[in-house]
């Protein structure tokens, strides 16, 4: 009986182990940051912080803020005193490749979903031993400018018995 | 054992002298079966470039999946169905004008079945799988699959009237009385079996949901009442020609075609009454599936290529139907002609391509691509109606001698016409 | 006189039988049209009734063929469906802008023919605002500048791999059926190109290979399932697969992972935890046609 249990037991626990060994591994995209530009306080370490809310003339000005700029500027998601970090509501400090978090707390049911791996765009194995690589939002909304660009599309299919004369379809 | 061999040695010589009597005719006959061969050599070169290099050399798509080999396939099944007409008189009511011609009647219709088969066989596109379909050899969808009940439901067709003609042929040849223990549940059973592969052929468009244009109860009934006047019309024009050119002197008795012509009366009015039913419910209820009827009587969205067609099918059958309906048309040869002629068109346009192509247009997706079949599909159009005719040419020749005493079993003297055993 | 008559009779009966035979006899020539390779197909048997001895020989002997003809290393899987899986798709219609990216990505991930003709297994629509299950004012041919266009909705289609498919009901042959994991698949080489299928398919999911196709060696992609995406012979249905090769190893189709907007959603559906259950369960799903009962597992929804 005893040689029972053990065997229930072992199989119980190699089961689980294997289970937990084929799921997938989550990851996500590092953040889509301009060459050259991190870490932040290579610059602002040695800068005076200037809390005016202000249009930028000396530097970042290819930078235009488009996302609640009547409400909103830089320095309330940049954290003013370390550039390095992202600012959340309560001050707590985050770092570039958690921004979801920063995302989650105005937009709330799209983080929601974005866990759940339903919103934006996930590549890669969802199941086996794979790895799902999740896209961060900054990967595909640009923080500063979020809304889609309209985009040029692939071309129409070929009308029916219009590609007869042999030509390719490149 | 010595019976069989009898049998088979009987089989053997009355196969051989009719070879004889095929191979022996009037310059007429030579002139039409070579005119004929020649078609078919056309029809049969254009298939091996379609079958060498695949469907795209029609102009079928995606869209139009079942093109002009489709709606004649349609056409011939209904041809095929109406020998049925001549059936019911001759064996259940024993009128005798039609009793006469049942067994032509019958050839008529295994030739059409023949051809039917056909256009179903150059519509594959993988005619190198086709024991694919057979039942036990391949993997045959039965009962789920329409077309394969077509499959079985036509062959079987096929061969009730490939056996029953011949064996009254070959015993009237032989002087023999036929066993009508044999053959008479044969004859009453391709009574069903032609309601039967004209039922199951509407049902193959019928059961798709995806087609709202044929997802109609009334396809069936429309399908058997325009095919009860397609078919009957090309028998009376036959059985005229038959009349004129064969060198035995059938007699054809005018009663006869009178009688099918009466048939095909009926037959018209349901159909007109049917598809006014269909247009009826279509333009009053006006959802979203008036689309297909709208681009056959109207044009969709600028797009009209059928439009001239069925509205020309639509005057030919409703003239044709008022001279079936008068006796007095009816019953004059010239115009009881003309009838038939304007049926047989009129009914091959609203069933064949007026039938088909509807369908598929719009497409599930709402596209519209106009199909029109391209050369390829026409000649190979033609070399199959042409090898239904030389099929039937042949059999006529063989047929219509032993019908009329000319041939029968060298035992008997030439000049004594014995009295028909049935 | 009897020899006479004798003689007669040989030349008209040579004659005759070749008239006669014509229809009979036209099937050989066609047979011996066939190419080598097809010679050998001709008695190749079911998919599913292949013992794994013959599914290997096969497989050997197609890989064999492929490299001939592409110059590329083939890997057919024959892989079976996971246990307890069973795959549905999610379309979220409010982010897709008719870019169009899916269907390239599609065949460039499947291999159909890209010219002569060009076969592509999903297919965008264009809607008015304002209209969505009429699809017979939708435009396929749009072709603007940008997308998404202003006071229009976009549509992708493909096979719904229903559930209660009326393209395998109405296949004469079996030569498509429903795998255990939900998937629709097509045996290419049983097939016998009859297309009742695509005249029942109420999506336009099933496309037809009019000729034989024309794939450009280096755009082939060779890791392939058997009734997936490994390349097709001319006169054969295909569809979406649901990228069958991909789903089978856990992968994302390559629809979903071509869409740059994150429209597209797959997931197990036995999976209490998967993104389709998520989705089936907290937004509002609605399917294409579902009047017609076929039961698709394509799940289309809206946000926004």
């Amino acid at each position: 009986m005893r040689v029972f249990y053990a065997a229930v037991t072992s199989l119980f626990l190699l089961f689980f182990f294997v289970s937990s060994a084929l799921a997938v591994v989550e990851e996500y995209t590092p953040p889509p940051m301009t060459e050259g530009m991190y870490p932040c306080s290579n610059c602002h370490a040695s800068m005076e912080v200037n809390r005016k809310k202000r249009e930028l003339k000396e530097e970042h000005t290819d930078i235009k803020l488009h996302h609640a700029e009547s409400m909103r500027w830089c320095l309330d998601c940049h954290n003013a005193s370390n550039r390095d970090k992202l600012r959340l509501y309560n001050g707590d400090l985050i770092n570039f490749t958690e921004s979801y978090r920063l995302c989650g707390e105005c937009h709330g049911p799209q983080y929601k979903d974005w866990r759940a791996g339903i919103h934006g765009k996930r590549v890669g194995y969802f199941a086996g031993p794979g790895k799902r690589t999740y896209y961060l939002c900054a990967s595909c909304h640009n923080p500063h400018d979020p809304k889609f660009k309209p985009i040029k599309p692939e071309r129409p299919p070929h009308h029916p018995r219009e590609d007869h004369d042999g030509k390719s379809e490149k | 054992m010595e019976k069989l061999q009898e049998t088979l040695h009987e089989t053997w010589h009355f196969y051989r002298r009719t070879l004889v009597l095929v191979a022996k005719g009037s310059r007429l006959y030579y002139a039409w079966c070579f005119s004929l061969m020649v078609i078919i050599a056309a029809g049969f070169f254009f298939y091996l470039k379609q079958h060498e290099v695949g469907l795209i050399a029609t102009h079928m798509t995606d869209q139009v999946s079942w093109g002009l080999y489709i709606a004649n396939f349609t056409y011939l099944v209904g041809a095929a169905a109406a020998a049925v007409l001549l059936v019911i008189p001759s064996y259940v009511y024993h009128f005798k004008p039609i009793k006469e011609i049942v067994v032509l009647g019958e050839l008529f219709a295994a030739s059409s079945i023949v051809m039917a088969i056909l256009f179903v066989m150059v519509d594959l596109g993988r005619l190198d799988r086709f024991w694919h379909m057979i039942p036990f050899i391949g993997l045959m969808n039965f009962p789920q699959s329409l077309l394969a009940w077509d499959v079985l439901a036509l062959n079987g067709y096929l061969f009730l009237n490939l056996l029953i003609p011949i064996y009254l042929l070959v015993k009237f040849y032989y002087r023999k009385e036929p066993n009508w223990k044999f053959i008479l549940p044969f004859i009453l059973l391709s009574i069903p079996m032609a309601v039967a592969i004209h039922t199951v052929t509407a049902f193959l468009y019928n059961g798709l949901p995806a087609r709202p244009f044929w997802n109609a109860s009334i396809l069936a009934p429309r399908f058997l009442a325009s095919a009860f006047c397609s078919g009957p019309a090309i028998i009376i024009i036959i059985f005229q020609i038959i009349r004129k050119v064969s060198t035995s002197r059938i007699e054809i008795e005018d009663e006869a075609l009178f009688k099918i012509s009466e048939l095909i009366a009926y037959a018209m009015f349901l159909n007109l009454f049917l598809l006014f039913a269909e247009i009826f419910k279509e333009y009053y209820s006006q959802t979203v599936h008036i689309a297909s009827f709208k681009y056959l009587f109207e044009g969709l969205h600028g797009h009209k290529q059928l439009v001239p067609w069925i509205w020309t099918a639509m005057t030919m059958n409703v003239i044709a139907f008022i001279i079936f309906l008068i006796p007095h048309t009816r019953k004059r040869l010239a115009t009881l002609n003309l009838g038939c002629l304007l049926v047989i068109i009129g009914v091959w346009i609203e069933k064949g391509p007026g039938f088909v192509i509807p369908g598929f247009v719009p497409d599930p997706l709402g596209e519209i691509f106009e199909y029109m079949p391209n050369l390829l599909e026409l000649i190979v159009s033609f070399g199959i109606w042409a090898t239904g005719l030389l099929i039937f040419t042949l059999l006529m020749k063989v047929a219509i001698p032993i019908e009329t005493g000319k041939f029968t079993h060298t035992e008997y003297k030439r000049e004594v016409i014995p009295p028909r055993p049935y | 006189m009897e020899n006479r008559k004798n003689r007669h009779f040989t030349r008209r009966e040579f004659l005759r039988d070749l008239s006669l035979t014509a229809v009979a006899g036209a099937s050989l020539p066609m047979l011996a049209s066939c190419s080598k390779d097809e010679a050998e197909d001709f008695l190749q048997k079911h998919f599913r009734e292949m013992t794994s001895e013959e599914k290997k020989r096969v497989i050997a002997k197609l890989e064999e063929r492929y490299q001939q003809k592409y110059g590329r290393k083939f890997q057919i899987s024959t892989q079976e469906a996971v246990p307890d899986t069973f795959w549905a798709y999610g379309l979220e219609l409010s982010r897709c802008i008719g870019c169009r990216r899916c269907v390239y990505a599609c065949v460039k991930e499947n291999n159909p023919s890209r010219h002569d003709p060009q076969l592509q297994w999903i297919r965008v629509l264009r809607l008015k605002r304002g209209n969505l299950i009429n699809l017979e004012d939708s435009e396929h041919y749009y072709n603007p500048d940008l997308v998404p266009e202003k006071g229009f909705v976009y549509l992708p289609v493909q096979c719904q791999q229903c559930q209660e498919p009326p393209c395998v009901k109405v296949c004469p042959v079996h030569a498509t059926w429903q795998e255990p994991d939900g998937i629709v698949v097509v045996d290419y080489n049983w097939c016998i190109g009859c297309r009742y299928c695509i005249a029942a398919c109420p999506y336009k999911g099933r496309v037809f290979n009019w000729a034989e196709p024309n794939i450009p060696k280096e755009e082939i992609n060779p890791s392939v399932h058997y009734l997936g995406n490994r390349p097709r012979m001319k006169c054969a249905v295909e569809k979406c697969t649901f990228c069958i090769q991909r789903v089978r190893t856990g992968r994302y189709p390559a629809c979903v992972e071509a869409c740059p907007t994150g429209t597209r959603k797959f997931g197990n559906l036995l999976d209490p935890n998967s993104e389709m259950r998520y989705i089936i369960d907290r937004k509002r799903v609605f399917r294409l046609k579902e009047d017609l009962g076929t039961e698709p597992k394509f799940y289309y929804f809206f946000e926004a």
